[in-house]
């Protein structure tokens, strides 16, 4: 494809990343392939109990190791850090205690970290940490959801009187009424597995302080550099312009990487206390308890139908055991949120009552995972709309069509109470049972069943936060930007200079900045450098997370780039004492708008404006970098919806699940980069099939991880997935000039749910039905009745 | 650990093309001394214990997890790493055709994978796209989904498919 498109041509253009070139040379620059002089490396001590007194800690032994520079422990830190505790103030009646970055007296979960050893290699301060003596008192651990509220249950954190950390109700008030004069109830209890984001590249920090300028560098490998600012300068008590954060490539993050973890904590505060740089990068066994877990949850659900098949209420109560604090700064509560907003959002239905309970658990760490909340308010809808369609024996494609929220009904406000902008679902639906040819499948599944293979075809519709506003986290008191900001400068050559704060970890932000800020200003694409991930170079912003980035960060970047382009007229139109509608910006150069002829370069115009002042009015400065801001405040955030389709084929003997196919069909608005969206969309999916086959943290009732390595943890790889067909809608939102909505979270919201019913669709003649993930052989076996 | 794993002893081998002489303690795995004595870093860590593949470099010609491999069992051996693989017919076709289809997001994984696919072009250029998947089952990619980099290797393998026929 040719790059030099006309000005508005890279928006919708399937370019390859230029960002990702250096990456697939092996030149990328990860955390870890960072070196500094005098660098020294971090390893920690951990709990090795879920719940445990620590009676003594002894370094003495450890301290004298070869090579190692110090020990601290909770005690150490805590005369330098401030506490933190994952409160969100909106979320009325949210709990939690305050948690410092190495625990102190008392271990919550098995594998928190209780010292740091700092030594020459990582090697050596691992060693040193196996020197550390601690003194442990094993205490009674909570690991149920459920009895962790029993009466009797040991109660984490004895100042809050029980275990409940948040409790959202929902109810319209008419939902008994519906269940008493409903034709048809259907019902079912849903358990997803709790599981863990498994980024490839573990989370990983360097930080270094120089003592002589009073400046502390943070290399993190993270999502947002301007929280962590934040963070690193309240908590250690610094001024934020003290504090640089750098997020080098980032190796994979879905949400891992945007919360505060005590180990990172500490490797700052233990290169302050030394003076020198310190390096902590997880290890692998040491990320399956050091990082954060999510998604484990248990929902019981009922649906009231009239005998014709139309949705009259919606019950839920659902449950989930969260680690032993709320997550630091972003709460981890927002599965119950977000579940109890979405169970039933794409239909119409007149009645809702949703309990959604987070519970602390002696467990990991509990936060956001791509697509918060999502996967189960979509495993549990649509498990439930398939039940409706069986028992009213109406084909589940139409079951849909006839219950869908129309798109004539917009903006409409659920009865959960969200807002929706503007969706399409009748129109993906069509769009997607013509792009897997939905009728030869059933047909294919019909014939094959005589023949006693047993193969289904699951759907699931979703309905997907994106563009969050400042509801997500700013109006908790979460100090997380909403909006972010885009520079653009013209360079003396008259290339564009774009800084940008949204933030890149292989998704592909880098590379939808420099196709919008092309098309912006008008410039061929390969004179844009594109600048992100650095608290020192770009403007303020919340980065990436919540599909956000190319809705709100590609939106500050086209408005940076209209307004450069304005000024550029302007200052041409003065220089020519004309009018700047008299003129266009092309191709990188400033031509006459009717005629298209040239009358400067950019390079002129930048070279008059920087070096030729003489030739400026006197009365005129113009301006060629701008910094412009965006944030979403129409809606709490700007629906998406999309719809998943599955088909399996279940071996009945063994349990084995064979995928053949997935398509799916999202709608994300303006499409900026094709290429970049439906692998966005194809990687989502693969992570919630994980989910829906392999993927689940198993507990001891003692809470001890019983799989925590990547042989007993499973993940997707590439011989049991399959090729993923990908159809687009495209319904813009009107909040934006760009009209993006998130696609990054699309695929891992809708793809688990679209397995399980495919499953019960394979194995419904049966008698078999299963809605525990993941749907593992055994499970399989079991719901047959084979063991 | 033992004193005899942290014993150092002297290795002379060849990385990608030029000889290298050092002294390395013996439960050095060979990722690290690539990464730390070498300064090599386009060959990544990612669980280190032979899953997911991200450190997969060759020795002597055959592609390893680097990670099970220790820096004194390639004494005397030869080594090539995604740096010194630019010029080599698979992995730059390979490259270019990754870049191509998007079959990178965050690039962890890649240097691993394109060295594993370039196994494949070169001893099966026929290979259908499970076979494709099959070979590169041992390769983790979190972000993906896999599809992109099956059309990437996919089309290589047809390129030399159709020279070879040719």
């Amino acid at each position: 494809m040719s790059t030099r498109e006309p000005a508005s041509g890279y928006i919708g253009a399937a370019l390859p990343r230029e960002g990702a070139k250096r990456l697939i040379a092996g030149r990328g620059q990860y955390l870890d392939d960072i070196q500094l002089p005098r660098l020294v490396h971090a390893a920690f001590v951990r709990s090795p109990y879920a719940h445990a007194r620590i009676v003594r800690i002894d370094a003495a032994r450890a301290c004298s190791a070869e090579g190692v520079l110090a020990v601290y422990t909770g005690a150490d830190l805590a005369r330098i850090v401030k506490p933190y505790a994952g409160v969100l103030a909106h979320l009325k009646g949210m709990r939690s205690a305050p948690q410092y970055p190495l625990a102190i007296d008392r271990a919550l979960w098995q594998g928190e970290p209780v010292a740091i050893v700092v030594a020459e290699s990582r090697a050596l301060a691992e060693d040193a940490a196996e020197l550390v003596d601690v003194e442990w008192k094993e205490l009674p651990a909570v690991t149920d959801p459920e009895g962790a509220l029993d009466e009797n249950a040991p109660v984490i954190h004895a100042e809050l009187g029980n275990n409940l950390c948040y409790e959202r109700l929902i109810d319209t008030g008419n939902v008994d009424a519906a269940f008493a004069r409903a034709g048809r109830i259907v019902e079912a209890a849903f358990e997803t597995g709790r599981h863990t984001h498994v980024s490839l590249e573990p989370r990983a920090i360097l930080a270094a302080f120089n003592a002589a300028e009073n400046q502390l560098t943070v290399w993190h490998s993270t999502q947002v550099p301007y929280m962590m600012q934040w963070i690193v300068a309240h908590h250690f008590g610094l001024p934020e312009t003290q504090v640089r954060v750098i997020a080098p490539d980032v190796g994979g993050s879905f949400g891992l990487k945007i919360h505060t973890y005590g180990d990172e904590v500490a490797a700052i505060a233990a290169a302050l206390m030394l003076d020198r740089p310190v390096k902590f990068v997880a290890d692998r066994l040491e990320s399956f308890v050091g990082d954060c877990h999510a998604r484990g949850h248990r929902v019981k659900a009922r649906m009231a139908l009239t005998a014709a098949g139309e949705i009259l209420a919606i019950d839920v109560d659902d449950i989930c055991g969260i680690g032993p604090y709320a997550i630091y700064p972003r709460g981890g509560v927002n599965e119950n949120v977000q579940i109890s907003n979405l169970v039933g959002a794409p239909y119409r239905h007149g009645a809702y009552r949703a309990r959604s309970r987070a519970v602390f658990q002696n467990k990991a760490m509990y936060g956001q995972y791509r697509a918060v909340g999502h996967p189960i308010a979509c495993s549990v809808t649509e498990g439930l709309i398939d039940l409706a369609a069986d028992a009213l024996a109406i084909d589940p494609a139409e079951f849909r069509r006839r219950n869908y929220v129309p798109a004539n009904a917009h903006p409409y406000r659920t009865p959960s109470g969200v807002d929706i902008e503007r969706l399409s679902q009748h129109e993906a639906l069509e769009k997607l049972l013509a792009l897997m040819d939905y009728a030869r499948l059933r047909e294919e599944q019909s014939a094959l069943r005589a023949r006693g293979i047993y193969r289904g075809i699951g759907l699931a519709s979703f309905v997907e936060s994106s563009n969050p506003s400042s509801a997500t986290y700013g109006q908790g008191g979460a100090s997380i930007a909403a909006q972010d900001a885009c520079t653009v400068k013209l360079t003396a050559t008259g290339t564009l200079a774009v800084a940008a704060s949204v933030t890149e970890f292989g998704q592909g932000a880098h590379a939808a900045a420099m196709q919008i800020a092309a098309s912006a200003v008008g410039v061929p694409i390969e004179r844009v450098k594109v600048q992100l991930g650095d608290t020192d170079a770009t403007p303020y912003g919340g980065g990436n997370f919540g599909s956000r980035g190319t809705g709100i960060g590609g939106e500050a970047v086209l408005q940076a780039g209209r307004a450069l382009r304005a000024n550029i007229l302007a200052f041409v139109a003065r220089l020519n004492e004309s009018e700047a509608s008299m003129y266009d910006v092309r191709d990188g150069n400033v031509v006459e708008a009717s005629t298209g002829n040239l009358v400067m370069t950019l390079e002129d115009v930048a070279r008059t404006a920087y070096f030729r002042t003489d030739k400026v009015p006197r009365d005129y400065q113009p301006e060629l970098a701008v910094t412009r801001s965006y944030a979403q405040k129409t809606y709490a955030g700007i629906f998406t919806n999309g719809i998943q389709a599955s088909h399996l084929e279940v071996d009945v003997d063994t349990g084995f699940v064979k995928l053949l196919g997935h398509w799916i069909v999202d709608d994300c608005g303006t499409v900026v980069n094709p290429l970049l969206v439906d692998e966005q969309l194809r990687g989502g999916a693969v992570q919630g099939i994980g989910a829906a086959l392999f993927e689940e943290c198993l507990y001891s009732a003692e809470g001890q991880l019983l799989n925590g390595s990547l042989i007993d943890y499973l993940v997707p790889m590439a011989f049991e997935m399959p090729d993923i067909a990908i159809g687009h809608t495209c319904t813009p939102t009107a909040t934006s000039a760009l009209g993006a909505k998130g696609a990054g979270e699309a695929g891992t919201a809708g793809a688990a749910a679209a397995v399980m019913n495919a499953l019960n669709d394979a194995l419904k003649a049966l008698g078999a039905r299963l809605t525990t993930y993941p749907f593992t052989p055994e499970r399989i076996l079991r719901a047959l009745g084979k063991v | 650990m033992t004193a005899e794993a942290r014993e150092r002893i002297e290795i002379a081998l060849n990385v990608n093309g030029s000889g290298v002489r050092r002294t390395v303690p013996a439960r050095q795995h060979l990722v690290d001394f690539l990464r730390e004595a070498l300064g090599l870093t386009g060959s990544h860590l990612g669980c280190e214990h032979g899953v997911c593949g991200a450190c997969t470099v060759r020795l002597n010609g055959e592609i390893v997890r680097g990670c099970l491999v220790l820096a004194v069992q390639a004494d005397g051996g030869e080594v090539q790493t995604i740096e010194g693989l630019a010029g080599d017919a698979h992995v730059g076709a390979l490259q270019h055709a990754f870049h191509e289809r998007n079959a990178a997001q965050c690039g962890y994984c890649t240097p691993g994978m394109l060295i594993a696919a370039a196994e494949l072009v070169g001893r099966n250029p026929a290979a259908d796209r499970a076979a494709i998947r099959a070979h590169i089952a041992g390769n983790y990619c979190r972000c993906t989904g896999y599809h992109a980099i099956v059309d990437a290797i996919a089309a290589v393998c047809r390129e030399r498919s159709d020279a070879r026929s040719a």
